[in-house]
C-alpha cells in the first residue's frame, strides 16, 4: 500500500488496507467484518449501509473511506457504548434502547433495513430526545423498508424516547 | 491488519460467518451423520424431522424458509405445543439440501397451512414415542404421566426423567404410525399465543447472519455486467464486443464469459464493482419491446387463447336484461420485488460436486435447476438457505445463485456475486401487467345476479436470465393446472359473493414479447380486486346502497361475512352511500370498502384516503385490514403481517410502476421506481379473526387484494370518480379528475 491509512471504527483505531477511495461500506464490511452496515443499493438512495460519523448519519456506501479519517465512525454494533459514552452511563447497556424498542415492538420483519432504520433513529433521538410523530417521520423519511414495518418503527422510536427519558431521571 | 474470523465446520462446506451463531444454526452432532448425503431425507421417519438432545433440547427439522415472516418461529410454536417443551427448549438449524426435510418450498404463504400440520403430527409421535419410553423407564403407565418443560413425571408421584435422559442425541429410529393424538385445542398453551420472534433480537443487534455477510475461504467477488434494464424476456441481451482491455487497469479483475452471459470477477469487492461497471460492452439494441406507454394497447390487441376457469348460468343474458348493470375496464401495471439489499449468492463449483449458498424460496427446486445448468447429477449439488432481504416472491435469488454458479466454474474458485441495485430492480421477474374487464348485475331489490370477469396476463417466464444469456432457451414457467395465480383467481374475483350466473375467463398471453414475469406476493389479485371489486362497489352506488351493505347482503359464506364485519367494525364504518358527500375542497377525503385474497383465507379492508384535487397526490390515512386465517398460530405476528401487507398495498397502489422503453426497463433504483416513505405511511389497524377449530390457512398476502380494493373505492367516495388504472400518480390522477 503507497500509504497507510487509519479510520477510528467503533472507537478502535483500524489499518485500512484498501485503496483511500474505496467507500467506506466495502472497508467496514469485508475488512473489519462489520454486519451492521449492508449494501442496499450504492446510491444513497436507501440508507442501508448507514454508520454515525460523529454522530451525523452518513451513507457509506458513497463515502470514500479517507473522507473519515480523524473522524470517529461508530456503526451499529458499537451504538450501545456510543450511547453509554453520550449518556455518561457507566456501563454500555447490551442494547441501545431503539434496539430494545424494536425487540419490544416486534417491529421487524426481514430486519435488513434495520441497521440504517436504528442507526437513523438514534442520531434522531440524541438531538430531539422527544420527537413528535412528525419529527420522527420527517427524519426518518430518508429510509425505506420494503416490507412496509413504518408503522411499528414510529412506534419503537417513541417507545426508546420514553426509555431514554427514563434512564435520564 | 488481522482478520477476525470465525471458522465454523457445517457439513463439508467451511463457511465463515462473521458471528455465525445464534438460533437458527444448532449444533449438529457428526454421530447422527446429518448432512452426510443428499437429501431429501425420508419424510416417513421421526429422525427426519426432530431430534432430542441430551440437555432436554430439541432440533426441528423444517423445510419451510424464514423470509421475515416469523414462519421460523410459529411452526417451532407448533412442535413445542405438541412437545411440552418450552419456546427456550427448541430450535432449527437453517435449510440445506442435505439436512432438511423438502416440504415443497415456500409459497403462497403456506408455511403453517401445508408445514403446520407435517410438524405437528411429527411432534406429537416423537412425544408418544418418548412416554413410551418414559414409561418403561418409570415403571408407570403411559396414561399416568405428565410432561412439562420436557420432564416427564408421574402423575401423584415423585419420579421423573426428562426427554434429554431418555434419548439424549440418539436416533429415533421409528417410522410414523400417524397413530399418536394431537392436543386438541382447547388445551393449547402455545399455539395461539402471540410468541415474540426468535430471530428478531439477533436481527437488531447485527448479528443476524444474511447472505449477504457470507463469505468463504479463497472466494473471488463477481458481478454480473448486463444492459442496465432487461429486454423483452425471450430476446436476451446480446452482446456485440467486450473490450477486456478496458479493465486492464484495475488489479485482479477480469472477464468471465459463457455466450451473452457476461461477468466479471475480482479479489476485492470494489474492485469487482469498478470493473463491472467500466467494461466496455457493445450491446445489441434492437427493440424488443411496446414501452410501457403502449403496453394496454399491446394486450388487448393480443391473439389470445381464451380459457374459461368458470362458467355457470345465463350470464349473457343476465347481463342484458338486468336492472343494473356495470362495466369496467381496468389496467394494472407491471411491478417489482424489489428487496431492499439485492440478492446475493456464493458458489463453490468443483469437477463433481457443487455448494451453493443463496437465498432460494426452495432449496430444493434450486438444486433441480442448478443441476440442469450444470449438467451434473443434483445429489452432487449442495443448497443451502441464508436469508437475504425480504423477497414477496420470485425476485432474481435464482438468477443470482445461477450467476454464481456459472462464474465459480468459469473461474474455478468460490465466487460470491452480489447483485448491484440496477441488476435487481432491472432483471426481476415482474409481477405481470394486467387488463381485467368486468361486468356485473343486481337486480332491482339489490341482489347480485350476474358477474363476468375477461383477464389479460402473460404467464411466467421458466427460464433465469443467467441460464438464458449462457444460451438456455426461454421456457414459459408451468404452474400446474391452478389458474389463480397466474390467471383469474375465482375466490378474489366475485368468490366472495353469491352469484347464479358467473363466467371467468383467462386470455393467456405468450411469455415472450413481454417482460420477465413470476409470482409477486398475491400474485394479480391487487389487479383483480382493484377491477372486480370496484364494479361491486358502483353496483351498491347505483342502488343508492352503503356498500358494506350491499356486500353483507350478498356475502357468500360466514367466513367473508367475519372479514368484511371486522373491518367495517375496526373503521367505526356507519352507512351511508358512497360519493354522497363531495365536497368543493381542494384536498378531500374518501373512505372505502372492499374484499380479496389469496389462494385460502379470507382479507377485508377498510381505507380512509385524501385527495389533493389541485396537485393529484393520494395519501391513505389509514387502513384497516382484516384476516381470517383459520387456526392462528402466533396472532401477534399476523399483526405484524398485515401492517406491512397494507403499506406495500398503499405503495403499490400509489407508486410502483416498473417503466421501460423500446429496447429496456427504464426503472432501476429507488428514484425511478419510488415506493412509500415513512412521511405518506398510512396508519394501520390490523384484525385477526381467530377461529381455533379451523385448519390453519396462510396470512402473508391475504389482506392486500382488500386494501387495493378498498383504496380504489376511498377514491371514488372522495370524488365521484372511478380510477381505471393504477398507481395513482398524480399526472394519472389529475387526468381523471379532469376527464370526469
Amino acid at each position: 500500500m503507497a500509504s497507510e491509512l487509519r479510520i477510528r471504527v467503533n472507537e478502535e483505531m483500524q489499518t485500512v488496507a484498501s485503496a483511500p477511495d474505496t467507500p467506506l461500506l466495502y472497508v467496514l464490511t469485508d475488512e473489519l467484518q462489520l454486519q451492521g452496515p449492508r449494501f442496499g443499493c450504492g446510491l444513497a438512495q436507501c440508507g442501508s449501509c448507514s454508520v454515525l460519523v460523529n454522530g451525523v448519519e452518513t451513507r457509506s456506501c458513497v463515502t470514500p473511506v479517507f473522507a473519515v479519517r480523524g473522524k470517529s465512525v461508530t456503526t451499529l454494533e458499537g451504538l450501545p457504548a456510543w450511547y453509554a459514552a453520550q449518556r455518561r452511563l457507566k456501563q454500555a447497556p447490551a442494547l441501545h434502547p431503539v434496539q430494545q424498542a424494536m425487540i419490544d415492538e416486534q417491529a421487524v420483519q426481514c430486519g435488513y433495513c434495520y441497521n440504517g432504520m436504528i442507526i437513523k433513529a438514534s442520531e434522531l433521538l440524541s438531538k430531539t430526545p422527544e420527537p413528535t410523530d412528525a419529527q420522527i417521520r420527517t427524519a426518518m423519511n430518508g429510509h425505506l423498508c420494503r416490507c412496509g414495518t413504518y408503522p411499528r418503527i414510529i412506534l419503537a422510536v417513541q417507545r426508546a424516547s420514553k426509555m431514554m427519558a427514563e434512564v435520564r431521571k | 491488519m488481522t482478520l477476525r474470523r470465525d471458522f465454523l465446520k457445517t457439513g463439508g462446506a467451511l463457511v465463515i460467518g462473521f458471528h455465525l451463531r445464534g438460533s437458527l444454526l444448532a449444533q449438529q452432532k457428526p454421530a447422527a451423520a446429518r448432512g452426510a448425503t443428499a437429501g431429501p431425507p425420508d419424510p416417513k421417519q421421526v429422525d427426519t424431522w426432530l431430534a432430542i438432545h441430551a440437555d432436554n433440547t430439541a432440533t426441528v427439522y423444517i423445510g419451510f424458509a424464514e423470509l421475515g415472516q416469523g414462519n421460523s418461529t410459529a411452526l417451532l410454536q407448533v412442535a413445542a405445543e405438541e412437545l411440552d417443551l418450552d419456546m427456550s427448549q427448541i430450535k432449527t438449524v437453517r435449510l440445506d439440501t442435505n439436512v432438511t426435510p423438502n416440504q415443497g418450498g415456500t409459497y403462497s404463504s403456506a408455511s403453517i397451512q401445508r408445514g403446520g400440520p407435517q410438524v405437528r403430527t411429527a411432534a406429537a409421535e416423537a412425544r408418544a414415542a418418548l412416554l413410551k419410553m418414559a414409561s418403561a423407564k418409570l415403571d408407570a403407565p403411559v396414561g399416568l404421566l405428565v410432561v412439562s418443560k420436557g420432564v416427564v413425571s408421574v402423575k401423584g408421584g415423585s419420579k421423573s426423567v426428562t426427554y434429554g435422559q431418555l434419548l439424549g442425541d440418539k436416533l429415533f429410529n421409528l417410522p410414523f404410525t400417524g397413530a399418536a393424538p394431537e392436543k386438541s385445542p382447547s388445551g393449547f398453551k402455545v399455539i395461539g399465543a402471540s410468541v415474540p420472534r426468535n430471530d428478531i433480537p439477533d436481527k437488531v443487534s447485527g448479528k443476524y447472519v444474511y447472505m449477504q455477510h457470507v463469505r468463504v475461504p479463497g472466494m473471488l467477488h463477481g458481478r454480473v455486467v448486463r444492459p442496465r434494464g432487461q429486454r423483452a424476456y425471450g430476446a436476451g441481451a446480446k452482446v456485440n464486443a467486450v473490450d477486456e482491455a478496458s479493465i486492464r487497469g484495475i488489479p485482479g479483475a477480469h472477464v468471465l464469459r459463457k455466450g451473452d452471459f457476461l461477468g466479471v470477477v475480482a479479489d476485492n469487492q470494489w474492485d469487482a464493482i469498478r470493473a463491472a461497471q467500466q467494461l466496455k460492452v457493445t450491446w445489441d439494441t434492437t427493440p424488443s419491446l411496446s414501452g410501457n406507454s403502449a403496453l394496454y394497447e399491446q394486450m388487448h390487441a393480443a391473439k389470445t387463447e381464451e380459457q374459461v376457469v368458470t362458467s355457470s348460468g345465463d350470464v349473457e343474458g343476465t347481463l342484458k336484461s338486468a336492472a343494473h348493470v356495470v362495466s369496467l375496464t381496468c389496467h394494472a401495471p407491471y411491478q417489482a420485488h424489489a428487496p431492499f439489499g439485492p440478492n446475493c449468492a456464493i458458489a463453490d463449483v468443483k469437477a463433481d460436486s457443487a455448494l451453493i449458498m443463496c437465498s432460494t424460496q426452495d432449496v430444493y427446486g434450486t438444486r433441480g435447476s442448478l443441476a440442469r445448468l450444470l449438467g451434473m447429477p443434483q445429489e452432487k449439488i449442495r443448497v443451502q438457505y441464508y436469508e437475504g432481504s425480504g423477497t414477496y416472491g420470485h425476485s432474481c435469488y435464482d438468477d443470482v445463485a445461477q450467476a454464481a454458479t456459472l462464474m465459480s466454474k468459469l473461474a474455478g474458485k468460490p465466487v460470491r456475486v452480489q447483485f448491484m441495485r440496477w441488476d435487481e430492480h432491472g432483471w426481476d421477474n415482474y409481477g405481470p401487467a394486467h387488463v381485467g374487464e368486468v361486468g356485473a348485475a343486481a337486480n332491482a331489490s339489490g341482489k347480485l345476479i350476474a358477474y363476468e370477469y375477461h383477464g389479460w396476463q402473460h404467464s411466467w417466464s421458466g427460464t433465469e436470465t443467467s441460464a438464458q444469456l449462457a444460451g438456455a432457451m426461454p421456457t414459459e414457467f408451468f404452474a400446474g393446472p391452478t389458474q389463480g395465480v397466474q390467471g383469474v383467481n375465482p375466490r378474489t374475483c366475485g368468490g366472495m359473493y353469491k352469484i347464479a350466473n358467473q363466467r371467468l375467463v383467462n386470455h393467456k398471453l405468450p411469455a415472450m414479447n413481454y417482460l420477465k414475469g413470476a409470482w409477486l406476493r398475491s400474485p394479480l389479485d391487487l389487479a383483480f380486486a382493484f377491477a372486480s371489486e370496484q364494479a361491486i362497489d358502483q353496483l351498491a352506488y347505483e342502488l343508492e346502497m352503503d356498500p358494506h351493505e350491499f356486500r353483507q347482503k350478498n356475502i357468500a359464506d360466514e367466513r367473508w361475512q367475519g372479514v368484511l364485519d371486522a373491518a367495517a367494525k375496526a373503521a367505526n364504518w356507519t352507512h351511508r352511500q358512497a360519493a354522497s358527500n363531495l365536497s368543493k375542497d381542494k384536498v378531500v377525503t374518501g373512505r372505502g370498502i372492499g374484499l380479496g385474497t389469496h389462494l385460502q383465507s379470507w382479507g377485508g379492508a377498510v381505507a380512509e384516503i385524501e385527495v389533493n384535487k389541485e396537485t393529484g397526490r393520494v395519501v391513505a390515512k389509514h387502513l384497516y385490514g382484516a384476516i381470517d386465517a383459520g387456526l392462528t398460530v402466533n396472532p401477534g405476528n399476523v399483526e405484524n403481517q398485515i401492517v406491512g401487507q397494507l403499506v406495500q398495498t398503499a405503495s403499490r397502489m400509489f407508486h410502483e410502476e416498473v417503466t421501460f422503453d423500446k429496447t429496456g426497463v427504464t426503472s432501476t433504483d429507488w428514484t425511478t421506481y419510488p415506493i412509500l416513505r415513512f412521511e405518506e405511511c398510512p396508519e394501520i389497524t390490523p384484525v385477526v379473526v381467530q377461529r381455533l377449530d379451523e385448519k390453519p390457512s396462510g396470512a402473508g398476502e391475504e389482506v392486500m387484494a382488500a386494501a387495493a380494493a378498498a383504496i380504489a373505492n376511498a377514491f371514488f367516495d372522495a370524488t365521484g370518480v372511478r380510477m381505471h388504472e393504477f398507481p395513482f400518480t398524480p399526472a394519472r390522477v389529475l387526468a381523471a379528475l379532469k376527464s370526469s
